[in-house]
């Protein structure tokens, strides 16, 4: 099969659909660029949607890297003003245990100010009183602006604003190599992974923003970015434990933050050096389950008896500097290159390093280096410009612009969309009628993220809306889904398919803590689909 | 790997089989009530993210427990609702739900003006108003209250010679026995003085259901401190003749409002249970009238079914050789204590006990049998037929005179 050539020329390509990658599509998109974003699997599938969901208020970073605690506290400020449907402002503690050495928190009160982070000292009763699941034996904690970030919501809202204004998103499309004309990157030759063709696509500059896949990509491009992947895996908890972040007082380590994020709360992470070759095949071992739970019940003790939902890992696109086998020293500064400068080859720029909290930071970088490319002059406004869906006053508010007696349904989808709720009529009967029900996902909001957010399987539905995130993992609603995706795809062999991949990935996550009531969950969803969807396919077709 | 995840939290052990919305009586009428298991433990996930995301519609919740019987995973979801009703909700108890909520104060009022106030009540024009006004449905037939109480009877009859009894124990007789049906009070006492057992009354208050299910939450924890305080001096066990006032002391104290009944929990007895038990362990005997004719259909109040003490009055009811008796489906009559008593659910409330009516017309019997005081006020409305407390029953069929010979 020949590749298809495209004529049109883009100004910029990005690779990576992760939030950097979705955050510069959307800041050149309103700088006026004429923008395509390739990624190979699904949007936030990589580090993305493999971390806390930390909005970070700066504070972890404020003793080892002041640089990275500014940006993190500045970010944080932003995020809450253009991101209000994506992060929840919970305020987070560092506290102190009998264990750890009192005199850091000087220290640390000490760094946070000089980074402008907000950290009070408050009296450990009146801590306990504020988060009672706080460990009782605390002897000392500080109130910083820590909260959470949903980061399938932040990076879809970042796709959304990008096509709104112009940009070109491709998704399940892996670029396979280059177009190179003498000492310049042209443009991209693509996999389209859905229909099996190839395609070459052009661009003045190309974006490599592929996380730690990146190292990969600037080998094709033929430079070198050494990266030094670093394994982080974290356990899900099936409801909130606690309404305030919490963290350590003491210099990082292993599974000392613990945060709670939409219905559910996640402690991490570890830290272990991988070869590049595990990146995309990660698991989670019974040791780092162990060492999460046990270093977890020192932040929480109710998490010794708390239901855990899933365990997952995640690959940081830390930037090799220097021979720290942890990884956890390096800094998590913001890594732009211009491969021009650095190695002679025009049109081809990396963004990496940095981290979730950073994303618009990065793009704003490395679409500041974009524009100086293509002799643009325009200023970068992502960070004033709110998100689609963040243009409410509050929740609340929000809810009573649409309806007298709002539901839990309802109230449940401006959680989530924010303004964009008002797109969806949640009083028509169908689509008020729950599919996921453990997070109160409406046939409306399934049916919308169908037709609007990019979906084409089960597994991006899920980043979509939260389906099956909840206490089930898909148990109960992944087949009424499948229905949904079938209808509008018109394919029920496809979505039959997509059932099996999605319980399949549910799985892969509930395996490494399978005990328990999600042992009883697990062999509960069993006997509904009668040893797996598989099974139901193959006899229905013999 | 974790010894025990089962948290205090106890919705994580829910499946979500959804067998508790399958069983729960108001779902398939009210389509307002979001049902026990998206109102109860995939609910209170949403609630301790925000509690915005309370659902005022749980107040249709009848708290009939019904969920909780069908459960497989022990979740107690209808006290998940009712908890979070208690924590999250903004609508404050309308006067309505507050004369509701009193069955003792409205007792002790009404009772000195008893037979006007009953014909008044009985009145169009009233029932108008109180519709109008209050939102209690004029359909709804009001239990009438009694002038002379279970009380001042007892006082001026029997409590001078219950000491004379070799075992004593205490009668919880709850509101409606003092005024409405003080007849289940006297069969108590005269079955159980026939059994041997003196009678000590207690300085009782209301159980406080009813102010559970209308949102007075404060003054239902100072009802429940006062009870099981006094309960701890009591001569036990603690018997009472109403499922409802039970299954609230021993259930609900300690889950919903958080009063310890630790002390005092396994002493607080249904009279069917503990006759039952007297009778399995050879310390009584019951001699029946030999002329006593009957058929009865047995309704099984949903409390009574949570408790699971069900089978102590169909075994009691199965000695008396002259009753003729049959228990009726499983179905809620649709009244819950006061939540039929309101306009708003009335036609539901109606809906949900439709079945139940049925087959008791298709039964008909000389009258139905039950324990719980508003499962009767629904059925008599709503059939026709005479609806009598399983104790009172017991004290026809037996020969008091004999039973006392064979117990004293």
């Amino acid at each position: 099969m020949s590749a298809i050539v495209q004529n049109e020329e883009f100004d910029v390509i990005i690779i990576g659909g992760g939030a950097t990658g979705a955050g510069t599509a959307r800041d050149c998109a309103l700088r006026g660029l004429k923008v395509l974003l390739v990624e190979r699997h699904d949007i936030a599938e990589g580090a993305t949607g493999r971390n806390h969901g930390l909005l970070h208020s700066g504070a972890r970073y404020a003793v080892t890297d002041q640089e990275s605690a500014t940006e993190c506290i500045e970010e944080n400020m932003i995020l809450k003003k253009i991101a209000k449907h994506c992060v929840e402002e919970t305020n987070g503690f560092f506290i102190t245990l009998p264990e750890d050495d009192l005199s850091y928190q000087k220290q640390f009160v000490e760094s946070c100010t000089k980074a402008g982070i907000q950290a009070d000292i408050i009296d450990p009763k009146e801590a306990i009183r504020l988060e009672p699941s706080v460990n009782p034996d605390i002897i000392g904690a500080v109130r910083v602006p820590d909260g959470s970030v949903d980061p399938f919501r932040l990076t879809s809202s970042n796709i959304v604003d990008a096509k709104l204004h112009g940009a070109k998103i491709l998704i399940y499309t892996e670029v396979l190599g280059f177009l190179k004309e003498q000492d310049r990157i042209a443009g991209i030759k693509v996999l389209d992974h859905q229909s099996g063709q190839t395609a070459e696509y052009r661009g003045k500059v190309v974006v490599n923003a592929c996380g730690i896949w990146g190292h990969h990509m600037a080998e094709l491009a033929g430079v070198k970015v050494g990266m030094f992947p670093a394994k982080g895996a974290l356990l899900i908890f099936a409801h909130r434990v606690n309404g305030i972040v919490l963290n350590r007082c003491r210099k990082p380590a292993n599974a000392d933050i613990l945060v709670p994020g939409d219905t559910i709360c996640i402690i991490g992470t570890t830290s272990t050096r991988i070869p590049y070759e595990e990146c995309d095949h990660m698991r989670v071992t019974p040791e780092e389950v162990d060492l999460l739970l046990s270093e977890g019940t020192k932040l929480a003790p109710s998490l010794a008896s708390t239901r855990i939902l899933r365990a997952y890992a995640g690959v940081r696109p830390l930037v090799s500097a220097d021979n720290d086998p942890s990884g956890r020293n390096i800094s998590r500064g913001i890594v732009c290159l211009d491969h021009e400068k650095r190695d002679g080859l025009k049109g081809f720029i990396t963004i990496t390093g940095g981290k979730l909290m950073t994303y618009r930071l990065m793009a704003e970088k490395c679409t500041d280096l974009v524009c100086q490319k293509l002799n643009i002059d325009k200023k970068c406004v992502t960070a004033s410009t709110p998100l689609p869906g963040s243009e409410i006053k509050d929740m609340e508010s929000e809810t009573k612009k649409y309806w007298d007696n709002p539901t839990l349904t309802q109230k449940a989808a401006v959680g989530r969309l924010g303004s964009r709720a008002s797109d969806i009529d949640l009083m028509d009967e169908v689509n008020s009628s729950l599919v996921c029900e453990c997070e109160e996902v409406s046939v409306g909001e399934i049916q919308s993220a169908i037709d609007h957010l990019d979906v084409h399987n089960l597994i991006d539905l899920r980043r979509r809306t939260r389906l099956g995130m909840g206490t089930c993992q898909g148990g109960l609603c992944a087949c009424r889904a499948a229905g949904l995706i079938a209808h509008a795809h018109q394919c029920a062999e496809k979505a039959k398919n997509d059932l099996n991949d999605f319980m399949r990935e549910r799985w892969k996550g509930m395996y490494p803590i399978a005990w328990g009531e999600t042992l009883r969950e697990i062999e509960y969803t069993r006997w509904i689909y009668a040893d797996g969807p598989e099974t139901i396919i193959e006899n229905k077709e013999s | 790997m974790q010894e025990i995840t089962q948290s205090t939290n106890n919705f994580e052990q829910c499946m979500k089989c959804t067998i508790c919305t399958a069983y729960c009586p108001v779902v398939p009428v009210n389509p307002l009530f979001p049902g026990p298991k998206q109102g109860g433990p995939d609910g209170e996930r949403l609630r301790l993210k925000n509690k915005f995301f309370f659902d005022e519609n749980l107040k249709y919740c009848m708290n009939c427990k019904r969920c909780e019987t069908a459960c497989p995973s022990g979740v107690k979801i209808a006290d998940i609702i009712h908890s979070a009703r208690m924590n999250y909700s903004h609508v404050k108890p309308k006067l309505r739900d507050r004369i509701l909520a009193n069955t003792d104060f409205m007792g002790k009022v009404a009772r000195p003006f008893a037979p006007i106030v009953n014909s008044v009540m009985a009145t169009a024009p009233v029932k108008a108003i109180m519709d109008g006004v209050l939102g209690i449905p004029k359909e709804r037939t009001f239990p009438k209250y009694q002038s002379h109480g279970f009380i001042s009877w007892f006082r001026k009859n029997k409590e001078a010679h219950q000491s004379t009894f070799a075992h004593q124990i205490s009668f919880f007789h709850g509101c409606s026995t003092e005024f409405q049906h003080p007849e289940v009070g006297r069969a108590f006492v005269e079955v159980m003085n026939a059994l041997g057992y003196g009678v000590q009354l207690l300085d009782e208050k209301c159980c406080a259901v009813a102010m559970i299910s209308n949102g007075l939450f404060d003054q239902a924890k100072r009802n429940a401190a006062h009870n099981i305080e006094i309960f701890e001096k009591a001569a036990k066990p603690i018997v009472t003749v109403s499922t409802t006032c039970t299954f609230t002391m021993r259930d609900e104290y300690p889950h919903i409002l958080k009063v310890d009944n630790s002390s005092v929990r396994e002493s607080i007895y249904i009279v069917e249970k503990l006759i039952c038990e007297l009778i399995d362990s050879g310390q009584v005997k019951l001699v029946f009238n030999p002329n006593y004719k009957a058929t009865s259909c047995y309704h099984i109040p949903c409390h009574m079914e949570k408790l699971g003490w069900n089978i102590f009055t169909q075994k009691l009811l199965s000695l008396i050789p002259g009753l003729e008796m049959q228990t009726l489906d499983s179905n809620c009559c649709g009244i819950a204590g006061t939540y039929g008593f309101k306009k708003e659910n009335y036609k539901n409330s109606q809906a949900i006990g439709k079945p139940l009516f049925d087959q008791i017309e298709k039964a008909h019997p000389d009258f139905v049998a039950c324990e719980c005081e508003t499962c009767k006020w629904q059925i008599e409305m709503s059939t026709g037929y005479p609806v009598i407390n399983p104790i009172v029953i017991l004290a026809d069929a037996l020969d008091l005179e004999a039973t006392f010979k064979a117990n004293n």
